[in-house]
């Protein structure tokens, strides 16, 4: 439709146009409500940066829920031991979406020093990460940089529906899984999500 | 100057009496006995009625390949009386396949969860105990780390769980 000759838009002063996608980016990036998920030496850094001193609330997000229902930024603050990781994934898959998983620490992002048998190394073979931050434990001013960058993160590639969720590079799995050597010691019988999992596995597998 | 408990001269002799050489020995003023695992519970009825009210501790050190050592494994309960303020280290030693102590739980309620955490990270079964299960390991565990045989890195348990990526939320 051409629209020459047509009548001149002007807009009223106060008024800019932009993308909804980004109006919705904006709202959600300055109103994150942190999840957190602190096990160990990093969670007391973590209240340290929700305290008056680093204050939190300068970027919005200050207002720690401790039920994922009502949270939409995880914040994983120590190491997850394998008992432990069942319910991390519980806990990320009851919150509502959009949402996004800071890995701080060393312990969360790698495992850390702890390189033992009960401990996860890197929350990430495990669950989405967007953000790690470094240290042992991270300054409260490290992790405001990556809150920081989070919010960036989310104002660039952000959009109303959630459709950056849905790229391939954000649902590759972050590390190759170490190859496990048979047979494994773990009687799945206890552990419901293995069995689903298993389940599902030999379904899709092809018939010998 | 360090506290050194009372002497458990008596107790000892006590013990010598009934089960034979228990092999006591002084070690930086804490006496040691070594009972036979066929009469530990006997052993421990005994020193229970003895006044050792209180069991402070039970715990396992793996021996394999340790230098001198004739049993794999070596069970270490430590009791004190509460009245004397005497404190006794009981040794009790275990062997495979299917290394099985008497349980103590019946003498002293605590060591209901002291001898949970043995099962679960040693594997020494205790005969007796009214709820065997594993207390830090997750129940789908099935090795019991603590063993000298079992790898740091552990058998791959650590990975085995599924991978949760944006599709599944």
């Amino acid at each position: 439709m051409a629209v020459e000759n047509g009548p001149k838009l002007e807009l009223p002063e106060n008024v800019f146009v932009s993308k909804l996608d980004e109006l919705a980016s904006w709202c959600r990036k300055n109103s994150l409500w942190p999840m957190p998920f602190a096990t160990a030496c990093c969670g007391i850094e973590l209240m340290a940066t929700g305290a008056s001193k680093h204050d939190l609330a300068r970027f919005g997000a200050e207002v720690f829920r401790f039920s994922p229902r009502q949270c939409d930024l995880m914040i994983v603050a120590g190491r997850v031991v394998m008992k432990m990781l069942p319910v991390l994934q519980r806990i990320w898959q009851q919150m509502h979406e959009p949402k996004w998983c800071i890995s701080m620490g060393a312990c969360a992002s790698t495992g850390g020093v702890f390189d033992t048998y009960a401990v996860v190394q890197g929350i990430d073979r495990f669950i989405p990460v967007d953000m790690y931050v470094p240290g042992c434990p991270p300054r409260p001013e490290q992790l405001i940089q990556a809150i920081i960058d989070l919010q960036d993160k989310i104002q660039r590639e952000g959009t109303i529906t959630g459709r950056e969720f849905d790229t391939a590079g954000r649902q590759a799995r972050k590390r190759a899984l170490v190859e496990i050597a048979a047979p494994l010691s773990i009687d799945a019988s206890r552990n419901p999500v293995l069995q689903r999992e298993l389940a599902a596995a030999a379904e899709t597998a092809p018939r010998s | 100057m360090p506290h050194t408990p009372p002497a458990v001269d008596d107790v000892v002799a006590a013990l010598a009496e009934r089960f034979g050489a228990v092999e006591p020995s002084v070690y930086r003023g804490q006496t040691r006995v070594v009972i036979p695992a066929e009469v530990a519970f006997e052993a421990f009825e005994v020193l229970k009625n003895q006044g050792f009210d209180l069991l402070v501790d039970v715990t396992c050190v793996d021996y394999l390949d340790y230098k001198g050592a004739k049993h794999r494994y070596g069970l270490v309960y430590l009791l004190a009386n509460t009245a004397t303020n005497q404190r006794l280290t009981v040794r009790v030693f275990a062997d495979d396949p299917d290394p099985t102590v008497a349980s103590i739980v019946p003498l002293w309620e605590g060591a209901n969860w002291l001898e949970r955490e043995v099962w679960d990270l040693f594997g020494i079964r205790f005969e007796g105990h009214p709820d065997l299960r594993r207390l830090v390991m997750p129940d789908e565990f099935t090795a019991h780390p603590l063993r000298k045989d079992y790898p740091l890195q552990g058998r791959g348990e650590r990975h085995n769980f599924p991978v949760i990526t944006r599709d599944h939320s």
